[in-house]
Protein backbone atom coordinates (compact mmCIF):
# COMPACT_ATOMS: atom_id res chain seq x y z
CA UNK A 1 0.00 0.00 0.00
CA UNK A 2 2.74 2.56 0.92
CA UNK A 3 4.70 1.59 -2.51
CA UNK A 4 1.37 2.08 -4.58
CA UNK A 5 -0.11 5.41 -3.07
CA UNK A 6 3.89 6.54 -3.34
CA UNK A 7 3.74 5.82 -7.06
CA UNK A 8 0.67 8.03 -7.40
CA UNK A 9 2.78 10.75 -6.49
CA UNK A 10 2.14 10.99 -2.15
CA UNK A 11 5.24 11.04 -0.23
CA UNK A 12 4.69 8.44 2.68
CA UNK A 13 5.49 7.89 5.87
CA UNK A 14 5.65 4.08 6.80
CA UNK A 15 4.86 3.39 10.75
CA UNK A 16 5.80 0.08 11.58
CA UNK A 17 6.91 -2.29 14.05
CA UNK A 18 9.12 -4.91 11.85
CA UNK A 19 11.38 -2.61 9.69
CA UNK A 20 12.61 -5.43 7.92
CA UNK A 21 8.99 -6.21 6.36
CA UNK A 22 8.65 -2.53 5.88
CA UNK A 23 11.65 -2.58 3.92
CA UNK A 24 11.41 -5.33 1.57
CA UNK A 25 8.02 -4.02 1.21
CA UNK A 26 9.74 -0.95 -0.66
CA UNK A 27 8.80 1.62 2.08
CA UNK A 28 10.95 4.68 1.74
CA UNK A 29 10.22 6.63 4.85
CA UNK A 30 10.27 4.69 7.78
CA UNK A 31 9.77 5.52 11.62
CA UNK A 32 10.08 2.18 13.98
CA UNK A 33 7.39 1.58 16.32
CA UNK A 34 7.00 -0.26 19.59
CA UNK A 35 5.30 -3.45 19.57
CA UNK A 36 3.10 -5.35 16.74
CA UNK A 37 0.00 -4.85 18.93
CA UNK A 38 0.28 -1.33 19.78
CA UNK A 39 2.59 0.41 17.29
CA UNK A 40 1.83 3.78 18.65
CA UNK A 41 1.25 3.17 21.83
CA UNK A 42 2.52 1.28 25.38
CA UNK A 43 -0.12 -0.56 27.69
CA UNK A 44 2.60 -0.76 30.61
CA UNK A 45 2.94 3.18 30.68
CA UNK A 46 0.46 5.69 32.34
CA UNK A 47 -2.17 6.88 29.65
CA UNK A 48 0.24 10.68 30.06
CA UNK A 49 3.00 9.06 29.47
CA UNK A 50 1.97 6.99 26.73
CA UNK A 51 0.66 10.30 24.94
CA UNK A 52 3.78 11.10 25.19
CA UNK A 53 5.63 8.41 23.20
CA UNK A 54 2.67 8.68 20.32
CA UNK A 55 3.22 12.26 19.99
CA UNK A 56 6.78 11.72 19.86
CA UNK A 57 6.83 9.10 17.43
CA UNK A 58 4.47 11.48 15.11
CA UNK A 59 6.12 14.16 15.13
CA UNK A 60 9.23 11.98 13.98
CA UNK A 61 6.93 11.08 11.17
CA UNK A 62 5.96 14.88 10.44
CA UNK A 63 10.22 15.26 10.19
CA UNK A 64 10.50 12.35 7.84
CA UNK A 65 7.71 13.91 5.57
CA UNK A 66 9.76 17.01 5.53
CA UNK A 67 13.23 15.04 5.16
CA UNK A 68 14.94 14.80 1.53
CA UNK A 69 15.64 11.32 0.46
CA UNK A 70 17.64 9.39 -2.45
CA UNK A 71 16.89 5.81 -0.69
CA UNK A 72 15.31 3.84 1.73
CA UNK A 73 16.04 5.78 5.13
CA UNK A 74 14.68 4.93 8.79
CA UNK A 75 14.35 7.21 10.73
CA UNK A 76 15.28 6.32 14.44
CA UNK A 77 15.87 9.64 16.10
CA UNK B 1 22.03 -44.30 11.89
CA UNK B 2 18.73 -42.37 12.31
CA UNK B 3 19.11 -38.76 11.64
CA UNK B 4 18.24 -36.44 13.96
CA UNK B 5 16.46 -33.24 12.93
CA UNK B 6 14.90 -30.23 15.00
CA UNK B 7 12.04 -28.50 13.87
CA UNK B 8 10.91 -24.58 14.60
CA UNK B 9 7.66 -23.64 14.68
CA UNK B 10 5.54 -21.08 16.55
CA UNK B 11 3.33 -20.78 19.75
CA UNK B 12 0.31 -21.49 17.66
CA UNK B 13 1.03 -24.70 16.16
CA UNK B 14 2.35 -26.15 19.31
CA UNK B 15 -0.67 -25.88 20.96
CA UNK B 16 0.50 -22.62 23.59
CA UNK B 17 -2.17 -20.68 22.37
CA UNK B 18 -3.08 -17.78 19.39
CA UNK B 19 -2.17 -14.22 19.38
CA UNK B 20 -2.36 -13.97 23.13
CA UNK B 21 0.58 -15.94 23.58
CA UNK B 22 2.22 -14.27 20.98
CA UNK B 23 4.54 -12.61 23.48
CA UNK B 24 5.65 -16.33 24.36
CA UNK B 25 9.54 -16.60 25.12
CA UNK B 26 11.75 -19.32 23.19
CA UNK B 27 11.22 -23.17 24.94
CA UNK B 28 12.45 -26.30 23.99
CA UNK B 29 10.87 -29.36 24.11
CA UNK B 30 12.37 -33.24 23.46
CA UNK B 31 10.49 -34.81 20.38
CA UNK B 32 7.84 -33.36 18.09
CA UNK B 33 4.81 -31.43 18.87
CA UNK B 34 1.87 -29.89 16.66
CA UNK B 35 3.06 -30.51 12.64
CA UNK B 36 5.78 -32.24 13.72
CA UNK B 37 3.78 -35.27 14.19
CA UNK B 38 2.61 -35.58 10.56
CA UNK B 39 6.78 -34.64 9.48
CA UNK B 40 7.87 -36.94 11.81
CA UNK B 41 5.18 -40.23 9.69
CA UNK B 42 6.34 -38.78 6.58
CA UNK B 43 10.09 -38.60 6.93
CA UNK B 44 9.24 -42.34 7.55
CA UNK B 45 12.95 -43.76 9.33
CA UNK B 46 15.40 -41.57 7.10
CA UNK B 47 15.10 -39.45 10.47
CA UNK B 48 13.50 -38.71 13.76
CA UNK B 49 12.47 -35.00 15.45
CA UNK B 50 14.56 -35.46 18.29
CA UNK B 51 13.37 -31.69 19.45
CA UNK B 52 11.38 -28.84 18.96
CA UNK B 53 12.03 -25.16 19.90
CA UNK B 54 8.98 -22.83 19.97
CA UNK B 55 8.46 -18.89 20.21
CA UNK B 56 5.72 -16.35 19.92
CA UNK B 57 5.79 -14.96 16.38
CA UNK B 58 5.43 -11.36 18.25
CA UNK B 59 8.13 -11.73 20.78
CA UNK B 60 10.84 -13.54 18.10
CA UNK B 61 9.83 -10.39 15.61
CA UNK B 62 10.30 -7.62 18.67
CA UNK B 63 13.43 -9.10 19.58
CA UNK B 64 15.22 -10.74 17.10
CA UNK B 65 18.96 -10.01 18.32
CA UNK B 66 17.92 -11.54 21.63
CA UNK B 67 15.63 -14.26 20.35
CA UNK B 68 17.66 -15.57 17.56
CA UNK B 69 20.80 -16.83 19.52
CA UNK B 70 18.60 -18.50 21.94
CA UNK B 71 17.02 -20.03 19.35
CA UNK B 72 19.99 -21.40 17.93
CA UNK B 73 21.80 -22.69 20.62
CA UNK B 74 18.66 -24.48 21.99
CA UNK B 75 18.86 -26.26 18.42
CA UNK B 76 22.41 -27.02 19.18
CA UNK B 77 21.75 -28.55 22.01
CA UNK B 78 19.84 -31.11 20.07
CA UNK B 79 23.37 -32.03 17.80
CA UNK B 80 20.78 -32.17 14.31
CA UNK B 81 22.15 -33.04 10.80
CA UNK B 82 18.79 -30.85 9.30
CA UNK B 83 16.23 -27.99 10.40
CA UNK B 84 13.22 -27.88 9.37
CA UNK B 85 11.28 -24.65 10.03
CA UNK B 86 7.57 -23.80 9.76
CA UNK B 87 5.41 -24.15 7.51
CA UNK B 88 4.92 -20.49 8.20
CA UNK B 89 2.27 -19.86 5.21
CA UNK B 90 1.55 -16.36 4.82
CA UNK B 91 1.81 -15.47 8.25
CA UNK B 92 4.40 -13.10 8.28
CA UNK B 93 5.38 -12.77 11.50
CA UNK B 94 6.00 -16.48 11.54
CA UNK B 95 7.66 -16.36 8.21
CA UNK B 96 10.25 -14.00 9.40
CA UNK B 97 10.37 -15.98 12.50
CA UNK B 98 11.42 -18.92 10.08
CA UNK B 99 13.87 -17.40 7.95
CA UNK B 100 15.66 -15.76 10.89
CA UNK B 101 16.32 -19.36 12.19
CA UNK B 102 16.84 -20.76 8.68
CA UNK B 103 19.97 -17.76 8.19
CA UNK B 104 21.24 -18.56 11.48
CA UNK B 105 21.49 -22.15 11.42
CA UNK B 106 23.07 -22.19 7.79
CA UNK B 107 25.54 -19.99 8.77
CA UNK B 108 26.46 -20.64 12.47
CA UNK B 109 25.78 -24.51 12.38
CA UNK B 110 26.54 -24.92 8.72
CA UNK B 111 23.63 -27.19 8.28
CA UNK B 112 20.75 -27.58 5.84
CA UNK B 113 17.09 -26.18 6.89
CA UNK B 114 14.27 -27.56 5.10
CA UNK B 115 11.09 -24.92 5.26
CA UNK B 116 7.44 -24.19 3.89
CA UNK B 117 6.09 -20.38 2.56
CA UNK B 118 3.46 -19.00 0.54
CA UNK B 119 4.88 -17.32 -1.93
CA UNK B 120 4.08 -13.74 -0.67
CA UNK B 121 5.49 -14.14 2.54
CA UNK B 122 7.67 -11.31 3.37
CA UNK B 123 10.36 -13.75 5.29
CA UNK B 124 10.68 -15.84 1.98
CA UNK B 125 11.93 -12.44 -0.21
CA UNK B 126 14.38 -11.83 2.56
CA UNK B 127 15.78 -15.38 3.70
CA UNK B 128 14.90 -17.51 0.80
CA UNK B 129 18.85 -18.31 0.41
CA UNK B 130 18.98 -19.74 3.25
CA UNK B 131 16.98 -22.57 3.52
CA UNK B 132 15.12 -24.80 1.21
CA UNK B 133 11.13 -23.67 1.26
CA UNK B 134 8.84 -25.55 -0.03
CA UNK B 135 6.01 -23.01 -1.99
CA UNK B 136 2.63 -23.46 -0.03
CA UNK B 137 -0.62 -22.45 0.47
CA UNK B 138 -1.92 -19.11 1.81
CA UNK B 139 -3.16 -20.64 4.92
CA UNK B 140 -2.60 -24.14 7.33
CA UNK B 141 -5.65 -25.90 4.45
CA UNK B 142 -2.57 -26.55 2.30
CA UNK B 143 -0.47 -28.19 5.63
CA UNK B 144 -1.18 -31.73 4.00
CA UNK B 145 0.37 -30.86 0.73
CA UNK B 146 2.98 -29.26 2.38
CA UNK B 147 4.19 -31.92 4.71
CA UNK B 148 4.82 -34.59 2.34
CA UNK B 149 6.90 -32.25 0.08
CA UNK B 150 9.13 -30.70 3.15
CA UNK B 151 9.67 -34.15 4.23
CA UNK B 152 10.85 -35.48 0.84
CA UNK B 153 13.36 -32.93 0.47
CA UNK B 154 14.76 -33.50 4.32
CA UNK B 155 14.95 -37.07 2.98
CA UNK B 156 17.40 -35.85 0.02
CA UNK B 157 19.03 -33.91 1.78
CA UNK B 158 20.01 -35.84 4.74
CA UNK B 159 20.72 -38.70 1.93
CA UNK B 160 23.28 -36.27 0.69
CA UNK B 161 22.13 -35.27 -2.10
CA UNK B 162 21.00 -31.79 -4.00
CA UNK B 163 17.82 -31.61 -4.53
CA UNK B 164 16.85 -31.76 -8.18
CA UNK B 165 13.54 -29.02 -7.77
CA UNK B 166 10.76 -28.98 -5.59
CA UNK B 167 11.43 -25.60 -3.72
CA UNK B 168 11.41 -21.46 -4.45
CA UNK B 169 14.36 -20.49 -6.15
CA UNK B 170 17.01 -19.17 -3.63
CA UNK B 171 18.67 -16.86 -5.85
CA UNK B 172 22.05 -18.96 -5.49
CA UNK B 173 24.13 -19.21 -8.69
CA UNK B 174 26.17 -22.23 -9.43
CA UNK B 175 29.69 -22.61 -11.63
CA UNK B 176 29.56 -25.72 -14.30
CA UNK B 177 31.41 -25.77 -17.35
CA UNK B 178 29.05 -25.48 -20.23
CA UNK B 179 29.47 -27.79 -23.40
CA UNK B 180 29.05 -25.03 -26.08
CA UNK B 181 31.03 -21.47 -25.34
CA UNK B 182 28.93 -18.16 -24.88
CA UNK B 183 28.90 -16.50 -27.73
CA UNK B 184 27.57 -20.24 -29.32
CA UNK B 185 24.76 -20.10 -27.03
CA UNK B 186 23.79 -16.61 -27.63
CA UNK B 187 23.72 -17.22 -30.55
CA UNK B 188 21.26 -20.53 -30.20
CA UNK B 189 19.29 -18.44 -28.30
CA UNK B 190 18.98 -15.75 -30.69
CA UNK B 191 18.07 -17.87 -33.44
CA UNK B 192 15.29 -19.39 -31.41
CA UNK B 193 13.55 -16.18 -30.61
CA UNK B 194 13.89 -14.60 -33.99
CA UNK B 195 12.31 -18.48 -35.02
CA UNK B 196 9.31 -17.66 -32.80
CA UNK B 197 10.25 -20.68 -30.61
CA UNK B 198 10.82 -20.70 -26.46
CA UNK B 199 13.89 -20.20 -25.31
CA UNK B 200 15.32 -19.90 -21.65
CA UNK B 201 17.59 -17.07 -20.37
CA UNK B 202 20.60 -18.04 -18.76
CA UNK B 203 20.58 -15.28 -16.76
CA UNK B 204 17.26 -14.16 -15.42
CA UNK B 205 16.73 -10.21 -14.35
CA UNK B 206 15.42 -10.07 -10.70
CA UNK B 207 12.44 -8.15 -10.77
CA UNK B 208 13.55 -4.76 -8.73
CA UNK B 209 9.47 -3.60 -8.08
CA UNK B 210 10.56 -0.36 -6.13
CA UNK B 211 9.24 3.29 -6.05
CA UNK B 212 11.33 6.21 -5.91
CA UNK B 213 11.12 8.09 -3.12
CA UNK B 214 8.74 11.50 -3.83
CA UNK B 215 10.32 14.50 -3.17
CA UNK B 216 10.05 15.74 0.64
CA UNK B 217 7.23 18.38 1.69
CA UNK B 218 8.70 21.83 1.68
CA UNK B 219 7.15 23.08 5.06
CA UNK B 220 5.07 20.86 7.04
CA UNK B 221 3.26 23.17 8.53
CA UNK B 222 1.66 24.54 5.52
CA UNK B 223 1.10 20.42 4.24
CA UNK B 224 -2.45 18.32 3.83
CA UNK B 225 -2.05 15.40 5.79
CA UNK B 226 -3.93 11.94 5.59
CA UNK B 227 -4.42 9.19 7.61
CA UNK B 228 -4.21 5.35 6.07
CA UNK B 229 -3.62 2.30 8.33
CA UNK B 230 -3.41 -1.49 7.38
CA UNK B 231 -4.10 -2.01 11.08
CA UNK B 232 -7.97 -2.39 10.39
CA UNK B 233 -8.62 0.37 12.75
CA UNK B 234 -12.47 0.91 12.33
CA UNK B 235 -15.21 2.64 13.81
CA UNK B 236 -17.06 0.21 16.79
CA UNK B 237 -19.13 -2.19 15.06
CA UNK B 238 -16.86 -2.76 12.22
CA UNK B 239 -19.86 -0.88 9.58
CA UNK B 240 -18.54 -2.38 6.51
CA UNK B 241 -17.34 -5.85 7.89
CA UNK B 242 -13.89 -5.66 6.90
CA UNK B 243 -12.66 -8.92 7.31
CA UNK B 244 -9.73 -9.97 10.08
CA UNK B 245 -8.14 -11.86 6.91
CA UNK B 246 -8.12 -11.65 3.40
CA UNK B 247 -9.56 -8.24 3.48
CA UNK B 248 -11.87 -7.92 0.37
CA UNK B 249 -12.63 -4.26 0.75
CA UNK B 250 -11.10 -1.30 2.56
CA UNK B 251 -12.96 1.56 4.56
CA UNK B 252 -13.27 4.89 4.49
CA UNK B 253 -14.23 6.80 7.80
CA UNK B 254 -14.98 11.11 9.02
CA UNK B 255 -12.70 12.49 11.14
CA UNK B 256 -14.83 15.48 11.55
CA UNK B 257 -16.06 14.46 14.92
CA UNK B 258 -13.45 12.70 16.47
CA UNK B 259 -10.62 13.99 18.95
CA UNK B 260 -9.51 10.55 20.54
CA UNK B 261 -10.50 7.16 19.55
CA UNK B 262 -11.43 4.72 22.59
CA UNK B 263 -13.15 1.96 23.42
CA UNK B 264 -16.51 3.38 23.03
CA UNK B 265 -16.40 4.50 19.40
CA UNK B 266 -13.31 2.70 18.03
CA UNK B 267 -12.07 -1.10 17.41
CA UNK B 268 -9.54 -3.18 14.96
CA UNK B 269 -11.26 -5.76 12.86
CA UNK B 270 -7.79 -7.37 12.20
CA UNK B 271 -6.94 -10.60 12.98
CA UNK B 272 -3.61 -12.40 13.30
CA UNK B 273 -2.53 -9.64 16.53
CA UNK B 274 -4.16 -10.04 19.82
CA UNK B 275 -6.30 -7.06 19.80
CA UNK B 276 -6.91 -6.75 23.25
CA UNK B 277 -4.53 -3.59 23.64
CA UNK B 278 -5.81 -1.79 20.16
CA UNK B 279 -9.84 -1.96 21.70
CA UNK B 280 -8.89 -0.47 24.77
CA UNK B 281 -7.65 2.52 23.08
CA UNK B 282 -7.20 2.88 19.08
CA UNK B 283 -4.89 5.84 18.94
CA UNK B 284 -2.22 2.73 19.48
CA UNK B 285 -2.54 1.95 16.14
CA UNK B 286 -4.18 4.77 14.77
CA UNK B 287 -2.87 8.28 16.48
CA UNK B 288 -6.04 10.32 16.01
CA UNK B 289 -5.86 11.82 19.38
CA UNK B 290 -2.12 13.23 18.84
CA UNK B 291 -2.86 14.15 14.91
CA UNK B 292 -5.93 16.33 16.06
CA UNK B 293 -3.44 17.82 19.10
CA UNK B 294 -0.52 18.56 16.60
CA UNK B 295 -2.99 20.11 13.95
CA UNK B 296 -4.67 22.70 16.71
CA UNK B 297 -1.03 23.50 17.71
CA UNK B 298 0.02 24.44 14.08
CA UNK B 299 2.72 21.38 14.08
CA UNK B 300 1.16 20.73 10.24
CA UNK B 301 -1.62 22.64 8.28
CA UNK B 302 -4.34 20.38 7.38
CA UNK B 303 -5.91 17.14 8.00
CA UNK B 304 -7.93 14.95 4.94
CA UNK B 305 -11.42 14.79 6.62
CA UNK B 306 -11.29 10.97 6.46
CA UNK B 307 -9.02 8.14 7.50
CA UNK B 308 -8.68 4.96 5.27
CA UNK B 309 -8.24 1.05 6.68
CA UNK B 310 -7.67 -2.15 5.51
CA UNK B 311 -6.30 -5.47 6.97
CA UNK B 312 -3.06 -6.41 6.10
CA UNK B 313 -3.55 -9.76 7.41
CA UNK B 314 -2.84 -12.23 4.72
CA UNK B 315 -3.91 -9.78 2.09
CA UNK B 316 -2.78 -10.13 -1.37
CA UNK B 317 -0.46 -7.74 -3.05
CA UNK B 318 -2.83 -7.44 -5.47
CA UNK B 319 -5.85 -6.40 -3.80
CA UNK B 320 -3.93 -4.14 -1.19
CA UNK B 321 -2.35 -2.17 -4.55
CA UNK B 322 -5.75 -1.79 -5.24
CA UNK B 323 -7.10 -0.34 -2.68
CA UNK B 324 -4.17 1.64 -1.77
CA UNK B 325 -4.27 3.28 -5.60
CA UNK B 326 -7.99 4.15 -4.89
CA UNK B 327 -7.48 5.78 -1.85
CA UNK B 328 -4.59 7.65 -3.45
CA UNK B 329 -6.67 8.68 -6.15
CA UNK B 330 -9.31 10.24 -3.32
CA UNK B 331 -6.56 11.98 -1.46
CA UNK B 332 -5.27 13.53 -4.64
CA UNK B 333 -8.48 14.77 -5.53
CA UNK B 334 -8.55 16.40 -2.03
CA UNK B 335 -5.04 18.29 -2.66
CA UNK B 336 -3.36 16.03 -0.03
CA UNK B 337 0.75 16.18 0.51
CA UNK B 338 1.67 13.66 2.45
CA UNK B 339 0.46 10.34 4.42
CA UNK B 340 0.85 8.94 7.53
CA UNK B 341 0.68 4.95 7.02
CA UNK B 342 0.90 2.75 10.25
CA UNK B 343 1.11 -0.75 9.99
CA UNK B 344 0.48 -3.53 13.02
Amino acid sequence: MVKEIEAHGLPVVHMCTVVPISLTVGANRIVPTVAIPYPLGDPSLSLDEEKALRRKLVRRALAALQTEISEQTVFNA
Amino acid sequence: MTKRIVHYINQFYAGIGGEDKADHRPERRDGFAGPGMALGAALKDAAEIVGTVICGDSYFNEHPDEVTPQVLEMIRGYAPDLVIVGPAFNAGRYGMACGMVAKAVSEQLELPVVGGMYIENPGLDLYKRYGYFVETANSATGMRQAIPAMAALARTLLAGEQPAGGYIERGLRKNYFAEKRGSRRAVDMLLKKLAGESFATEYAMPVFDRVEPQPAIKDVRRARLALVSSGGPVPKGNPDHIESSSASKYGKYSLKDIDDLNAQNSETAHGGYDPVYANQDLDRVLPVDVIKELLRDGEFGSLHEYWYSTVGNGTSVANAKKYAAAIAEQLLADHVDGVILTST
